[in-house]
């Protein structure tokens, strides 16, 4: 089964250096899991201050500046995995280094069928 | 006639003990909750057909299982019309192959971990374990909570789909969650006992079930993955459901400990809890259940109040206190210390730990320390503390007990 898993913590939180350490050893993390063909893609996102939302309304499209919900812990990343079922997707969640900080949410993916291959 | 009512008698006796092990043995092969259901009761039909006239098979259970699961691949061909897919999964299912007859034994267990996984919220992990693992109906398991029939219906049909959706998998968890898993599967099993334990007003009949349900479930448990916590907890149980007859009056009012009537407690099952307690103890890894089971286990020795040994549930409280150091713990310690060493050792421990505040809207903190007062003669500081527990209670049957002490001071 494919999992979303989403990281969520509070940005404010991460010390000068922490932020970088924590992004190595989750490309470490995504290495280990393409060695055992569960990788699927994986990525940190800039800073909630960067974000912005669309919404076509009546045929409008509205952009506002800000993230979908504000919230104290903000997404922060995520990583796709291939996992076995759902206590194979726990067990990766709790080797994602974020989760020391924050919550990592899984997600089980709906497959559609007609999606072309990602890149 | 007499012969087909033999029959009868005998395939109900194989119902009520194999219906829950084949059901979670079709559940693995099938995969599916409703799936196995069905094909449960499609087998006994089938039963009931063919034994009358071949005779009960020589292992039912692997009978069973096995017409369970043709009836399901059965099914699911003729829902092939109306769903390729389920054309996929019915192929699949009959190459299977069949399996060995001790195969089956680890399918509760996997049912039980299934249906108490973490992922599903504590209510959905007992209805579930309630339905599932115990057989109950929607209705006894609604009637017992005192729910609706449909909430609790919908609790169910929810669990099961997230264990689909999310791929919540049957099977007993790795070596290493273990010990994390095996606490949740605790934890329910204690909830449902204290669900039909603590009621003492009310349709208390039927929620007396709940408990002997939990101790059903224990032992179940405890018989598949011995380990010395699930003996622990399976022996608080007996011991606390030995005392049922004599802690509440005929007028629904709860007794202590100390004023109920010995005669009434159930001897029987003292004796198991207590040897159980003596095999959890003496295991290395002796765990909160296990010692909480020997503190019951003291009370249950002493023929009368005064002849209880003190001093070892005192022992037993700092054991306890040293692997769960919450606040209660420390304040049963302080009791217990008080019936070893006097009230005034009781008074002093009480007050620092009524000092460090987590306890301030505790009743029962409250309640204690004005008894420990009143055996002083501090009259005054006993009304103050009794008053202050009158503001917190919330069960009349406690109240009752409070005011009644109050008025005794005047």
């Amino acid at each position: 089964m494919k999992y979303m898993l989403l990281i969520y913590s509070d940005e404010n939180v991460w010390a000068e250096g922490e932020q970088e350490r924590c992004y190595q050893d989750s490309v470490k993390l995504t290495q280990d899991l393409q060695a055992k063909g569960q990788y699927l893609g994986a990525s940190p996102l800039q800073s909630v201050a960067t974000a912005t939302s669309v919404r076509m309304r009546d045929g409008k499209r509205l952009v506002t500046d800000g993230p979908f919900a504000e919230t104290r812990e903000q997404l922060g990343g995520y990583f796709l995995i291939e996992a076995e079922d759902l206590d194979d997707a726990i067990a990766i969640a709790g080797r994602i280094p974020a989760a020391h900080k924050g919550t990592v949410e899984i997600r089980p993916l709906v497959e559609l069928t007609g999606l072309p291959p990602g890149q | 006639m007499n012969e087909s009512l033999q029959m009868q008698r005998q395939v109900d006796a194989i119902y009520r003990t194999e219906s829950r092990r084949v059901f979670a043995t079709l559940i693995r092969l099938l995969g599916d909750f409703d799936l196995a259901e069905e094909a449960l009761h499609d087998a006994f039909a089938v039963a009931m057909a063919q034994w009358p006239r071949d005779g009960v098979p020589a292992k039912p259970r692997p009978w069973l299982v096995s017409v369970g699961r043709f009836k399901a691949i059965d099914n699911l061909r003729r829902r092939t019309r109306f769903d390729a897919s389920l054309a996929e999964l019915a192929q699949q299912l009959d190459a299977q192959p069949d399996l060995p007859d001790d195969d089956l034994e680890d399918d509760r267990l996997r049912l039980i971990f299934t249906c108490c996984h973490p992922a599903l919220p504590q209510e959905a992990q007992v209805a579930l374990t309630l339905r599932e693992v115990c057989g109950l109906k929607t209705e006894e398991i609604a009637s017992a909570f005192l729910l609706a029939p449909p909430t609790l219906a919908q609790r169910i049909v929810r669990a099961k789909a997230k264990i689909r959706a999310a791929g919540i998998p049957y099977q007993v968890p790795a070596l290493e969650d273990l010990p994390d898993r095996l606490d949740t599967v605790m934890q329910v099993i204690y909830l449902v006992f204290n669900e039909g334990y603590a009621a003492s007003s009310g349709p208390s009949l039927t929620r007396a079930d709940l408990s002997g349900e939990a101790i059903r479930l224990g032992r179940l448990v405890l018989e598949l993955l011995p380990d010395p916590e699930v003996m622990g907890l399976l022996a608080l149980m007996l011991l606390q459901e030995s005392r049922r007859q004599a802690r509440t009056s005929t007028t629904g009012d709860l007794i202590l400990l100390s004023d109920q009537n010995r005669e009434l407690w159930n001897q029987e099952q003292i004796a198991e809890g207590r040897s159980l307690v003596q095999q959890a103890l003496s295991s290395a890894q002796v765990g909160p259940y296990g010692i909480q089971a020997a503190i019951a286990a003291v009370h249950a020795e002493a023929p009368d109040p005064a002849a209880t040994d003190w001093a070892q549930i005192v022992g037993l409280y700092s054991l306890l206190a040293q692997i769960e150091p919450t606040p209660v713990v420390h304040l049963n310690r302080a009791v217990a210390v008080a019936m070893r060493d006097g009230p005034q050792a009781g008074l002093h421990l009480l007050d620092e730990i009524l000092a460090e505040g987590d306890l301030a809207h505790y009743h029962l903190a409250h309640a204690a320390r004005a008894d420990l007062c009143r055996q002083l003669g501090e009259t005054a500081e006993a009304k103050a503390s009794y008053q202050r527990a009158l503001d917190l209670v919330k069960q009349e049957p406690e109240r009752r007990f409070l005011e009644s002490r109050l008025r005794e001071l005047v």
